[in-house]
């Protein structure tokens, strides 16, 4: 019984290898392999957002992935592929999207946010601070 | 007073933005190709594989271009809207079939109505990619020039039609 419960959960924990999208390697040398799945890991899929083309199944991201391993193919560099992406779906297909006009706000809002936390907290720290101290 | 004040203009600056957000779908992109020449491509026709199918035969009248494949239901949904608007005549249908298999494809059409003029046959989906398309089907609506003028993702219906297009086709026809 054991026995059953620790095979079964063996092959549970074996399950997402097994099942993963791209079977074989795309690239013999693996230093392109890397960079293969290094860009995929970091395309969304346009048709299942939450996923990237590299764990997605959908139609749309195997077409990606096949027309990304031609860019490669045909020596496009990082930026090459990602301006054909940006080209077709938008900014919105990255999942780091580049610091460009539009999406500037995208990068700088956290800091702009951190900025008016610290002027709040500082405002109100001496705020308490100017008051008599007796008070509580 | 002055206490409240600070929050009060933070949440009037954000509300537009909240509902704004609430409003939109995040599942529907917007094309990146409006007011933009439409992606060049050439392909053989689903009917006949010595003929093609090129961009250059959408210029000249506003057409619509339907992406299209028997694998997707939402294509079946709006196929009877499809055949009304190709009965009406008013303007030229062009398919895009989409990572379909050619004998399916032609069989659906003998079996549901053909309202295309032509339909393309994007057997590995490269001219989807080209068109930015991420999910069938999809509805073009392209200028005398040949520029996008609005792209439509999902079922086509007559409300829809009414309230975006018309006018859309109104406009380019002056």
């Amino acid at each position: 019984m054991i026995r059953r419960i620790v095979i079964c959960l063996t092959a549970a924990c074996l399950a997402p290898t097994v099942m993963a999208i791209d079977t074989g390697k795309a690239f013999e040398d693996p230093a392109q392999q890397e960079r293969y799945e290094r860009i995929i890991a970091e395309v969304r899929c346009v048709t299942c957002q939450n996923q990237n083309i590299k764990d997605s199944n959908a139609f749309i991201a195997a077409d990606l992935r096949r027309e990304i391993r031609r860019l490669m193919m045909e020596g496009k560099s990082d930026t090459e592929i990602a301006d054909f992406l940006v080209t077709r779906y938008g900014d919105f297909v990255l999942y780091r999207p580049r610091a460009t006009g539009k999406t500037l706000i995208l990068w700088i809002a956290p800091f702009l946010l951190l900025l008016v936390g610290g002027f709040a907290i500082v405002g109100v720290v001496r705020h308490r601070m100017a008051l008599p101290l007796d008070e509580q | 007073m002055n206490r409240y004040l600070l929050p009060l203009v933070a949440v009037i600056v954000f509300l537009p933005f909240l509902v704004l957000g609430l409003r939109s779908d995040p599942s529907k992109l917007p094309s990146q190709y409006i007011g933009k020449a439409a992606p060049e491509f050439d392909l053989p026709t689903l009917r006949d594989n010595t003929r093609n199918l090129a961009s250059a035969d959408l210029t000249g009248q506003v057409s619509l271009v339907n992406v299209w494949a028997t694998w997707c239901v939402g294509c079946r949904a709006e196929h009877g809207f499809l055949m009304q608007l190709a009965q009406q005549g008013d303007i030229p249908i062009y398919g895009i079939n989409w990572r379909d298999n050619r004998p399916d494809a032609i069989q659906w059409l003998a079996q549901y109505g053909d309202p295309y003029v032509a339909s393309g046959f994007d057997e590995d989906g490269r001219v989807g990619i080209d068109w930015g398309v991420y999910g069938a089907p999809e509805t073009f609506l392209l200028s005398q020039e040949g520029e996008v003028v609005y792209r439509f993702t999902g079922p086509l219906s007559a409300s829809h039609w009414e309230r975006e297009f018309v006018p859309r086709i109104a406009e380019l026809g002056k």
